[in-house]
């Protein structure tokens, strides 16, 4: 099938397989790799974008779904050659070690922000519960965040 | 201009953060074929047949089966007993038999499902119970892959003058390292180019070696580049030679690149684990609470294959004994064999095995003979020239008991102690939440062990630009920990030189020297050592040329370096390790100088236990520790929390549920590691104390952190409870028995 949706600001028409994952499409058919598959089960939260405004995990959407959404993936989180407070606090207090859970942990706490612009340690734990690190023991992620908001 | 104890922000954070950091499911080459894995039904037995079976287009697939293999089919490493792919029998019920590979992934996946591999079943072995009653020999003569026998003074004749012998059995079982990035390779092979493979791993010279076997050709026509690595833990140490050689079979035959990722599944079900381990502790003890013997009978299962069994039984049996002093110590420990996939690195190694039994068997000797659980550890740590278990005379200063003090005091412990017996009397009856604390102390050794650090003979090379950049060039993989942060404040410090100015290049045998495996907390106390060499010599290179001053500035150096490279055609020096003095190891005895230097440690935990649910939770930690001296001290204090972190998941989170050999808890659905709502503040302290032989000062610290949690966590909830448990993880369905 044909679909329309926007993915970081731009308008795209893609021929898909309507059942695919949001996932592959945004890796396979548009190349924003950024997007990290770690479980395929929705258990891990690499794969989170931010789709009309709610945090997803790509692996568990059917691209058919989001015909007509605004789709932010990492890559679209800031401008060109700009970094989000939140990217920039991950940078200088510790949040990303590997790498791999960084995109989705980036987006999940930029979400967060965007509904709690002063969350509580609680509320920054709670949400970013759906997101597994298995480096850094989440410390420094949580620093992170505090730092990015402070900013 | 000096870097070295700063926190220096990750030196590729900016491509991390962005989403721009390439893993190698990330890249993808024109004509790419997708592969994969078809294993063994059964777990031990012989394959009487193979068919390709429903409606697929089997003459669309590259198919590769052992007969196809052009070199030796096994895994080279240590004792070379693991096949690529079984040709008649399998010993496992993951063991790869076939490899398919085509451009489709799903009909691929579709094509894996309809190969029917048909096997006359033999007896399996699932235990090392089994294993070791030879309940069936499923490996050489005996089951066993190695044994040590660590002997000091004379243990047969110090129970006589014990006051009081104590006793234990303790179990910890397999844990999986779950990096969130799954294993994967991509190949490109073919007789005229040779064979390069692009993959997520830790040692990219122990998948050149493997390969060289397995195609039979000549070093230079192999080559194994790092992609970014989305986390390791040990898991990515002998790993990726399998997943690499099966993509580059697929490669060879097909003739078309060929990328193999598993699935999140495939993964957990037929990677590495952490060894499940059993170990017997018999301890002999004065009134007063001296030790004056120690008898330790420690035993991991190791998997159908040897793989790193030996390696990883040694470091378990050098920690076994822990930080104290004893007269008399013997250990005798055994890796054997069982029919489920090789268990394999996981940070620490062995040594979170054997320090978990000693710490429980501590707490159990002092409460026996009526000593704290402190003073009684206090009456027999080791100092600066006393002796460990293999003999090794301390020689640096240590401090343990200062290290305690101070740890329990950041605690609050003693306060803690009293006031939880208090409250936790108060409450009975009441399903109320008990409270509890308790401690751990340990070492950790970094390097490898014994003589193996001279038997690598790491190198590392350097070389600057005609901008007066700096290129480190080190087979140490950077996998989240911090490789090339460090590396790079090493240089700079050592060159005056900003840390912008040293550039690190990607691991690809092709172009950087072997600088060692990415294993055993080696990366910066060991390998740092030689960047520091190697880029000190191609400063006093420049300086004895006469190019540059002795006292010089950035636009100096970069003016000598282009002179140099104008004059000379290029500029590199290269360091090869040396070993410290006085290092002295006997392999036959296992007696000597085990490791250059240990990282000292107290940990302590403070947990509650739900009557009603019978839930443990870590409500804090605090985590002390002495490792020379911190290079980048928010690199370091990650290190420690994540650390920390999977040591609570392999205390009271992470259980394989085991079924016919195979992992039947394959998902992340149901196998559960900490999330952000389950970790308590791990509070981290440093002491700093500069070891003369690191960079720096630094002493390694990437496994140390795996050490201390689960002893100091099932010491805190046999204070909340009375009830002694001696096995992880413990589940709330095994707290319960404890309580019925």
């Amino acid at each position: 099938m044909l679909i329309n949706f926007k993915v970081n600001g731009e308008a795209r028409s893609l021929e898909v397989f309507p059942m695919a994952r949001l996932l592959d499409v945004l890796r396979e058919q548009l190349q924003l790799t950024g997007t990290k598959e770690g479980c395929g089960e929705g258990e891990c939260g690499a794969c989170t974008v931010i789709i009309d405004g709610q945090i997803v995990n790509s692996c568990l959407v059917p691209v058919a779904q989001v015909n007509g959404c605004e789709i932010t993936t990492i890559e679209g989180v800031a401008g060109a050659n700009e970094l989000h407070a939140v990217q920039q606090a991950f940078i200088e207090h510790g949040g990303a070690q590997c790498g791999i859970c960084t995109p989705g942990m980036v987006l999940a706490a930029v979400d967060l922000l965007n509904r709690n612009p002063e969350p509580t340690e609680d509320d920054i734990r709670n949400g970013l519960a759906g997101n597994l690190c298995r480096c850094t023991g989440y410390m420094k992620i949580f620093e992170s965040v505090v730092r990015a908001y402070r900013k | 201009m000096s870097s070295i104890g700063k926190a220096v922000p990750r030196k590729e954070g900016r491509k991390k953060v962005t989403g721009q950091a390439l893993y190698v499911d990330d890249l993808s080459f024109p004509g790419m074929l997708h592969g994969a894995t078809v294993r063994s039904p059964s777990p031990r037995g012989r394959i009487t047949n193979i068919s390709f079976e429903g409606d697929i287009p089997w003459d669309e697939f590259t198919v590769v089966t052992a007969k196809d293999i052009p070199g030796a089919n096994y895994v080279a490493l240590i004792l070379n007993d693991q096949p690529y792919l079984a040709a008649d029998f399998v010993n496992h019920p993951e063991e790869p038999v076939l490899l398919l590979a085509h451009k489709d992934k799903y009909l691929l996946e579709e094509a894996r499902r309809n190969v029917r591999i048909e096997i006359e079943a033999q007896p399996p072995v699932f235990n090392l119970e089994d294993s070791l009653a030879k309940k069936e020999i499923i490996w050489g003569e005996d089951n066993v892959f190695k044994k040590f026998l660590v002997d000091k003074g004379n243990v047969d004749e110090a129970w006589d003058g014990a006051d009081f012998i104590v006793e234990g059995e303790y179990e910890t079982g397999a844990q999986e390292q779950l990096y969130i990035e799954n294993n994967g390779a991509i190949a490109i092979a073919n007789p005229e180019q040779g064979v390069t493979v692009w993959g997520s791993m830790q040692c990219p010279y122990y998948v050149h070696k493997a390969l060289v076997k397995l195609f039979d050709l000549p070093e230079d026509k192999i080559r194994i580049i790092q992609t970014e690595t989305g986390g390791g833990f040990g898991g990515k140490e002998e790993y990726p030679s399998l997943i690499a050689g099966h993509a580059a079979l697929l490669a060879w035959k097909s003739g078309k690149p060929v990328k193999i990722i598993y699935d999140r599944a495939e993964d957990m079900v037929a990677t590495t684990k952490r060894h499940p381990s059993r170990t017997r502790h018999k301890t002999a003890v004065t009134k007063d609470g001296k030790l004056l013997a120690v008898e330790i009978d420690f035993v991991i299962d190791g998997g159908a294959y040897c793989t790193l069994s030996p390696v990883v039984l040694s470091r378990g049996t050098i920690h076994a004994a822990g930080p104290y002093v004893c007269p008399n110590v013997r250990i005798h420990s055994r890796a054997v064999a069982t029919n489920v996939p090789p268990h394999g690195a996981f940070r620490g190694f062995g040594a979170p095995q054997s320090i978990f039994a000693l710490e429980r068997h501590m707490d159990k000797v002092a409460r026996t003979i009526g000593l704290t659980p402190d003073e009684f550890r206090r009456r027999n740590f080791i100092h600066e020239g006393e002796t460990t278990a293999t003999s090794q005379i301390i020689r640096e200063r240590v401090d343990l008991d200062h290290l305690l003090t101070r740890a329990l005091q950041l605690s609050d412990y003693h306060a803690k102690r009293e006031r939880f017996a208090r409250e936790n009397v108060a409450s009975n009856g009441r399903f109320a939440k008990k409270r509890g604390i308790g401690f751990a102390t340990f070492m950790h050794g970094a390097g490898f062990t014994g003589s193996g650090e001279v038997y690598l003979q790491s190198i590392v090379s350097a070389e600057a630009t005609v901008e007066g950049k700096v290129r480190i060039l080190a087979a140490s993989t950077e996998i989240g920990q911090g490789t090339n942060t460090i590396f790079s404040q090493i240089a700079s410090e050592a060159l005056g030189l900003d840390f912008e100015s040293i550039e690190i290049v990607q691991p690809d045998t092709g172009r950087v020297p072997n600088s060692g495996p990415t294993v055993a907390s080696r990366t910066s106390m060991v390998v740092g050592k030689l960047v520091e060499s190697a880029v000190t010599g191609l400063k006093q290179t420049l300086i004895g040329s006469g190019l540059l001053p002795h006292e010089y500035g950035q636009s100096e150096f970069a003016k000598a370096c282009a002179e140099y490279i104008a004059k000379f055609g290029s500029l590199k020096t290269s360091s090869t390790y040396q070993p410290p003095p006085n290092v002295h190891w006997d392999d036959e005895k296992y007696q000597g100088d085990a490791y250059g230097a240990y990282a000292w440690a107290v940990y302590v935990a403070e947990v509650s236990f739900d009557e009603l649910t019978y839930e443990a939770h870590v409500e804090d930690f605090v985590a002390l520790q002495e490792v020379g001296r911190v290079l980048n001290p928010v690199l370091a204090a990650g290190q420690i929390e994540g650390g920390v972190a999977q040591a609570i998941g392999f205390t009271l989170f992470e259980n394989v549920v085991w079924k016919d050999g195979r992992m039947a808890n394959n998902q992340m659905t149901n196998y559960i590691i900490p999330t952000p709502a389950d970790i308590p503040p791990i509070r981290v302290y440093f002491e700093e104390n500069p070891y003369a032989y690191g960079p720096g000062g630094a002493k390694g610290i990437g496994e140390l952190p795996m050490d201390g949690a689960a002893p100091a966590i099932l010491n805190a909830l046999e204070n909340a409870t009375g009830v002694s448990f001696n096995r992880i993880p413990l589940m709330p369905e095994t707290l319960m028995t404890g309580f019925t």
